[in-house]
């Protein structure tokens, strides 16, 4: 199994519930808590698992926003895991969930370092670096009902922009809209082949420009007639 | 990103010690029993020792967990750090039972193995120097670091540092120093060469922020922007990578740390050897390197920019 995530950026409006949803569950699970600094003095500060960040590109007509949810890659050759000196960082052979071991993790940041998107964060408090585990509590506990065992982040998401499965299911939903869509990795240069996708923005509509044009006689005659009846 | 002192700390000390050792075993391997008395021997591995024991007690301040660092041995078939680790643990052992070998002079009947040996721990101590390198060098994500030159850089700058202090031990104890100044002037300018060769090579951005989002936005032609960040504060993503630096100042600190690191010592030596010769421009040389070296490492960290900073904002890196 290869699961991750797909991000439509056409639907995402960049409500940010998926990273509070994220933040709510995973306080109390198996890589909890998500530790707040200060969180009611003059600084807040905290970890999260999933942040979303905001884009504009172009100018009118051509301009738009484009909201950036960003979290774990789960890459097939995770720089994360690669680096880590103590084997606190590992990839699931079953299921190619990146995920850290609090027990063998010393903090030395060097996993967050060769992370390119950003998806790890230092927990200051506990010493031991945090990150996305794909809701790994959630997507196996058979004790909840089969169309919830799905990631928080997807299961709060309002406008269905997030789709969670396995990759390496050609039929799985992933697959689908990630095939159809022409799902894009990030930073594939680098080479960590990230499995998470994201759908880019359809093209929009032309916005037509309206030219305006020397008026004609009879649009002349009428301004003439409209401003007689104005006196 | 964030310039952490006490791994500026380690890398510069553990790289004179390690230099040092290096250049003691080289010197053994050569002119074995020739060149030192054993008291002379015996004070530059104790010096030498003490460089790279307290650079790697001062990495240990940075980790969150310190609790779990013996841990940081077990992934050496993948991880540099995992590498540089073990090497320094089994230098240990390997460097005691040499000196203890050295002390009983063993090398009298045992010379070719004394002289292997020496080779030996040379080789090795360059190695762990080479492998705090590449702690830096294997990451893609922050260009600076990810080039040849970085260890290049570790090792030379660890043996010119490990060379100004054995010619201050051989030159205080009396020693005639001839034909070893030649060789230390050679290796500053040395070290000298491969950073400035390191600063030409990373001139320029080599990521942009279209390299970082437009794969998904697939808007090529036209530029993206920063809207908002979509947090209130600073997020340890920002304390550690969002490290920026006023052009002016890292302008100065890089012109204070080639002066310092570089051209100083070797005005220095170069007086001390051939015009009029004082230990105190030997001993200022020494700090003076020091000074500059660390001011070097802090510039390694604060110029370095991490691909992550493209998502916060950055044009480029």
């Amino acid at each position: 199994m290869r699961l991750g995530l797909v991000v439509d950026l056409d639907k995402c409006v960049g409500c940010s519930a998926c990273a509070i949803a994220c933040k709510q569950w995973n306080t109390s699970g198996t890589s909890g808590s998500l530790t707040d600094y200060r969180p009611y003095g003059a600084d807040p500060s905290g970890v999260f698992f999933n942040r979303i960040r905001h884009y504009e590109t172009g100018n009118y007509p051509d301009s738009k926003t484009v909201h950036f949810p960003m979290s774990c890659m789960h890459c097939e050759e995770a720089a994360c895991v690669t680096v880590c000196p103590t084997g606190a960082s590992y990839k699931r052979e079953e299921d190619g969930i990146v995920l850290v071991d609090p027990e063998k993790c010393m903090g030395c940041n060097y996993c967050a370092w060769a992370c390119p998107y950003g998806a790890r964060e230092l927990d200051r408090e506990e010493g031991v670096m945090k990150k996305c585990t794909l809701c790994v509590d959630r997507i196996y506990d058979e004790n909840l009902p089969k169309e919830e065992r799905k990631p928080a982040c997807v299961m709060t998401c309002p406008t269905t922009a997030r789709y969670f499965g396995d990759f390496d299911d050609p039929n799985s939903e992933v697959s689908i809209v990630s095939r159809k869509r022409d799902g894009q990795e990030l930073f594939p240069e680098l080479g960590y082949k990230p499995v998470n996708q994201y759908l880019s923005p359809r093209k929009k509509v032309e916005i037509k420009q309206h030219e305006i044009s020397e008026p004609n006689l009879v649009r002349k005659v009428k301004d003439w007639v409209n401003k007689v009846v104005e006196l | 990103m964030h310039p952490a002192f006490s791994v500026i700390f380690f890398t510069v000390t553990s790289g004179a010690g390690y230099g040092l050792i290096a250049l003691l075993c080289l010197l053994n391997f050569l002119y074995f029993g020739m060149l030192l008395d054993k008291s002379t021997f015996f004070i530059c591995a104790t010096v030498g020792s003490a460089l790279f024991t307290m650079g790697l007690i001062s990495s240990t301040f940075h980790l969150a967990n310190p609790k779990n660092a013996w841990r940081a041995f077990m992934r050496f078939r993948t991880s540099w750090l995992a590498r540089e680790g073990i090497l320094a643990i089994l230098f240990y052992p390997i460097l005691f039972l040499y000196l203890f070998l050295v002390y009983i002079d063993f090398q009298i009947e045992n010379f070719m193995f004394m002289q292997a040996y020496s080779f030996f721990i040379f080789l090795m101590s360059v190695l762990i120097i080479h492998c705090t390198g590449m702690i830096y060098a294997c990451l893609k994500t922050i260009p600076q670091w990810n080039t040849f030159w970085t260890p290049i850089n570790y090792i030379t700058i660890g043996i010119s540092l490990g060379s100004l202090i054995l010619f201050f031990i051989l030159d205080f104890n009396n020693y005639n120093v001839d034909p070893y100044k030649y060789y230390l002037l050679a290796a500053i300018a040395f070290s000298f060469f491969t950073k400035i060769s390191y600063y030409i090579s990373i001139r320029g951005s080599r990521h942009n922020i279209g390299q970082a989002t437009n794969a998904a936005i697939k808007l090529k032609s036209t530029n993206v922007r920063l809207l908002d960040v979509g947090h209130t504060g600073g997020t340890f993503l920002t304390d550690e990578f969002g490290y920026k630096v006023a052009e002016k100042k890292l302008f100065r600190v890089k012109t204070f740390s080639i002066i310092s690191g570089f051209l100083a010592p070797f005005t220095l030596i170069y007086i001390h050897s051939f015009v009029f010769e004082s230990m105190l421009l030997c001993i200022l040389a020494i700090s003076l390197a020091f000074f500059g070296m660390v001011a070097e490492r802090w510039l390694f960290f604060a110029q370095a920019k991490h691909v992550v900073n493209l998502y916060h904002g950055s044009q480029n890196v």
